[in-house]
């Protein structure tokens, strides 16, 4: 059942080889479990992270499947956990260092942390409530001391008018309206009540004048504000209370203004009828807020300690009830064999990863002490694996981007790797300033060197994050940068004068050109080139520093940035064709090599890359003395598709000829590209059919499983399917692929021809962006360095220092990240569009291996970890 | 914490431009100092500086080094300021390490 190690040897060297050029081999296998190591088993493959299990019980409920208890179970646990979460994070504790890694819990040993996690629930809740209780007393108490106090002074006031009613105790008040219904028997025998409290200030009013209209002037209110601010024993919020005292006669008006006290949500205490009772009350009141107070103390103190109890092993049960929720859900995802005593998983297994795997089963099944082991079986299939590509530090930021327009297609070549130096590259191409590169190489070195750095690692800043995450792209984007930064020789702005310009302008004066009359009468003066002595050669490196104080500068640089940009592109459109190369050699369809890749290199070789060589022809054999006469490029190639060349000068001899001959070439390769690979197919079908019976012959004689599985799965590598070959030529279906496939090539033929023209003009982005980032440059420094630089006055020089200020903050914010961002973008759509339309699919699926450490933690999104 | 003014960020950002400021500065000194013919643009030119000198570029010559001379104190300054932030990230990590 299992493969011959000898071939699977060749096939492992070779495999190990190109892993970031085209991704790990894959296959499907099937685990056979027994019950009661499954567990361990799969522990131990979460710990490694080799492999991706399949579901094999799609259609089944969640709540239908077999370990939903379980999960039940993990999840009231991750409730409980959440709650502690928060208290621990509402108390300001903080929790200790987080690099431990714990070990999954047995199923036995889930109890006791089950148990544990709901006796620290029910006692936080009950210390909670209790402390709750005791401040909602204190606050009560709190009200009814300010409201004696205030009281007080309404005692004075009021013994002054209980004077005045003992002298007409027989008559009420005489502001009383005298139609009242009362007997004055009753009002005569009734005694004075009081009733007194604290009420929101926002609504003494409407009680004071609800108070009168019902009960009519029996009772008397006097109020006073509260100064400060109290807190109300229901809400807990500040609010600011108004302490009323009520005093009415007879207990039917008692009865009225109690009603009308609960309506307005009063907070009633009992008012004390003697001054040593006040005073008594008072002294009572005093000592119980100061033992409140003390218990409150020690409650929180005590709900501390329990909350830096629990901080200490939270950490951990997370995680142990995070593997075990992850562990159950797998379980869940496998399914019984026939006897019911073994569990089989299927999973999706790097080929070179299949001993590890052994190993780690053999382990598990150890560590539950089961007698029987469990074991991997490969299963052949014909289904698409997922696409595994090993990557380092360094290589991820890469592989990230590529993976970001679309996951490549099992074994197709992966863009990454010449992507860590074209990316760079073309960023560079478009950035291209000395200092704005050194900023950003610096930088990047400072997040490469701290990147072990735990408070950096684990910030929540999604746009930190995103930064960090691509420190070694942006560190190799700052190093191309320098590179082209020298080479357009532009430093902020500047040119820098390494080698000496090769331009003088001496020999203008020594040859008698100019002289203090000539320079006098004109504004622009122009150095000529053709004078002997004026130019003695190009600059060494770059471009020559002279052309930064030259009024036409811009006209100089944009011949050649533009010219540079076209190079460029071509170099790399005709790099993705030929990687297509490598694609079409692994999927065995060599016939794609002379009827695809043949005509498409020749269209673009024979057009483009004649533009490129009439160009450097150009640049090579053009000299100043020929300059004035020079025919223009793009006039020339124009010409060659119109076919018109008596015109113009040529550029060399024979020129008339050959591009002929090219567009010939060209314009044949078209009808190639289309027609080629339908006519080739549908021969190839219809001709077949006694190469299909063949096949079936020797099918039929390799009757061994094995052969056939070998057979199988060696197709399955080379990525041809047996369909191609099949004997079962139904002409309908052959009739409908050679249309499909007819209008598949067609399209791809439209595509790729207009694609040609249109990609080359994309490639001038290159330079658009380059002129842009250097007029920002000479803008900024112009604008606000050279107003410090040329301050005149004796504090100018202290003005010197915000200016530089402003000059950096500017240049940061604008220069490095806004320009940056764009460039950034722009190289990246060159990758995505122009290059990998050549030869990347991008349809496959991420390998997404099960694995401990990339399980998502629901608290950590909720920012409570 | 006595003279803490700055939080650890604003400290960090001080010492960054205070290093940038202070090499490039410099170098823009030095640069004007040896008379660079880049940088005649930001030379403080007035109408008679241009008109004929009897002792041919001292003139343009002196103009460029009381720029480089400006640029060396701007330098100065910030080396100053690079120290200040210094002792405010000092005094933030002291900070740090107290129990709280």
């Amino acid at each position: 059942m299992l493969a011959r190690p000898r071939s699977r040897g060749v096939s492992e060297a070779t495999v190990k080889m190109c892993s970031l050029l085209r991704g790990e081999e894959m296959c499907l296998a099937q685990l056979f479990l027994q019950s009661g190591s499954a567990y361990d088993c799969i522990s131990e493959l979460g710990e490694l992270g080799l492999v991706e299990f399949r579901d094999l019980n799609p259609n089944v409920n969640s709540f239908q499947r077999k370990h939903v208890n379980e999960i039940k179970k993990c999840e009231e646990m991750e409730r409980i956990l959440g709650y502690l979460l928060r208290e621990i994070k509402k108390a300001d504790i903080s929790l200790p260092d987080r690099d431990v890694n714990p070990v999954t819990p047995l199923p036995k040993h889930v109890i006791t942390i089950m148990e544990q996690l709901q006796r620290l629930e029910v006692e936080l809740g009950e210390v909670t409530r209790n402390k709750e209780k005791l401040q909602k007393n204190l606050l009560e108490l709190t009200e009814y001391t300010h409201m004696l106090r205030i009281t007080r002074s309404f005692v004075q006031r009021s013994a002054e008018r209980e004077h005045l009613e003992a002298q007409y105790e027989e008559f009420p008040f005489l502001e009383k309206d005298a139609m009242m219904d009362y007997s004055s028997m009753q009002r005569l025998g009734a005694k004075l009540g009081f009733i007194s409290g604290l009420i929101q200030r926002v609504k003494i009013e409407a009680f004071e004048r609800m108070l009168w209209r019902v009960c009519k002037g029996y009772t008397i209110l006097s109020y006073a504000e509260v100064e400060e601010y109290l807190e109300d024993p229901d809400t807990g919020e500040p609010m600011q209370s108004v302490v009323f005292l009520i005093s009415y006669w007879g207990d039917q008006i008692g009865q009225k203004v109690k009603k009308i006290c609960d309506c307005y949500h009063c907070h009633l205490y009992p008012y004390p009828s003697s001054n040593e009772e006040r005073n008594d009350v008072v002294e009572g009141l005093r000592t119980r807020i100061q033992d409140l107070h003390t218990v409150l103390h020690r409650t929180e103190d005590y709900l501390k300690q329990v909350l830096i109890k629990a901080s200490e092993s939270v950490y951990t049960w997370v995680i142990q009830v995070k593997k075990m929720k992850a562990i159950y859900y797998i379980l869940n995802q496998c399914s019984f064999d026939v006897t019911n005593k073994c569990l089989i998983a299927e999973v999706w297994c790097p080929v070179n990863d299949i001993p590890t795997l052994r190993r780690a089963l053999e382990e598990g099944s150890r560590k539950s002490g089961a007698t029987v082991p469990s074991f991997v079986n490969r299963l052949p299939t014909t289904d698409t694996p997922p696409t595994l590509i090993r990557t380092n530090k360094f290589t991820s930021g890469f592989q990230n981007i590529v993976d970001a327009y679309g996951v490549g297609t099992y074994r197709e070549v992966n863009p990454a790797p010449f992507t860590i130096i074209t990316f760079p590259f073309l960023f560079a191409v478009m950035f291209g300033d000395l200092g704005h590169g050194a900023i950003m190489f610096l930088s990047a070195a400072w997040m490469v060197l701290y990147e072990n750095n735990r408070k950096l690692k684990n910030t929540r800043n999604e746009i930190w994050n995103t930064f960090f995450e691509g420190r070694y792209i942006i560190l190799m984007m700052g190093l191309f940068s320098i590179y082209t930064g020298l080479i357009y020789n532009d430093c902020f702005s500047k040119s820098l004068n390494i080698f000496g310009s090769g331009w003088s302008v001496r020999a203008m004066f020594e040859n008698n050109v100019w002289d203090s009359s000539v320079i006098s009468g004109n504004g622009v003066l122009t150095l000529d080139p053709n004078i002997t002595g004026v130019f003695k050669g190009p600059y060494p490196l770059g471009i020559d520093p002279i052309w930064n104080l030259a009024s036409n500068r811009l006209t100089f640089l944009n011949s050649y940035k533009m010219k540079m940009s076209v190079i460029l592109g071509i170099i790399h459109m005709s790099f993705g064709v030929v990687l297509s190369t490598f694609n079409h050699l692994h999927f065995r369809k060599k016939y794609n090599l002379y009827l695809v890749f043949l005509p498409e290199l020749l269209f673009m070789l024979c057009l483009f890359g004649y533009l490129v060589f009439m160009i450097l022809y150009k640049w090579l054999f053009f000299t100043v003395k020929d300059s004035r006469h020079a025919p223009s490029i793009l006039i020339q190639f124009i010409n060659m598709f119109l076919m018109q060349s008596d015109t113009m000068q040529p550029l060399y001899p024979g020129q008339a000829g050959l591009q002929v001959f090219l567009l010939v070439i060209a314009l044949l390769s078209v009808p190639v590209l289309l027609l080629g690979k339908p006519v080739y197919l549908y021969w190839l079908q219809n001709g077949s059919h006694r190469l299909g019976m063949y096949r079936g012959y020797e099918r039929v004689r390799r009757n061994s499983e094995e052969e056939l599985y070998l057979m199988r799965a060696h197709d399955m590598e080379e990525g041809s399917s047996l369909s191609d070959f099949s004997t079962s030529g139904e002409h309908n279906t052959e009739e409908f692929n050679f249309a499909d496939e007819f209008l598949h090539q067609a399209i791809h033929t439209i595509e790729y021809c207009l694609g040609c023209v249109s990609n080359t003009a994309s490639y001038l982005r290159l330079w658009a962006l380059s002129l842009a980032h250097a007029q920002l440059s000479e803008v900024l420094w112009a604008m606000v360095m050279r107003i410090g630089l040329r301050m005149d006055t004796s504090l100018g020089v202290l003005f010197l220092v915000p200016v530089f200020g402003l000059f950096a903050v500017l240049t940061v914010s604008i220069l490095l990240v806004m320009e940056g961002l764009s460039a950034f973008l722009h190289a990246l759509r060159l990758h995505w569009v122009e290059f990998q339309n050549k030869f990347y699919s991008g349809t496959g699926v991420k390998f997404c291996p099960f694995s401990f450490s990339l399980l998502p933690s629901s608290f950590e999104h909720d920012g409570l970890l | 914490m006595r003279g803490l003014i700055c939080g650890p960020k604003l400290a960090a950002c001080g010492i960054v431009l205070s290093m940038w400021g202070v090499i490039m500065l410099g170098m823009l000194g030095i640069f004007f100092t040896t008379h660079s013919a880049v940088l005649i643009e930001d030379v403080p030119l007035k109408d008679e500086d241009l008109t004929p000198d009897p002792n041919p570029p001292q003139r343009i010559y002196e103009l460029y080094n009381k720029v480089g001379y400006n640029c060396f104190i701007a330098a100065a300054i910030y080396i100053l300021f690079g120290a200040f932030s210094c002792c405010q990230m000092k005094l933030n990590k002291q900070k740090e390490y107290l129990v709280h």
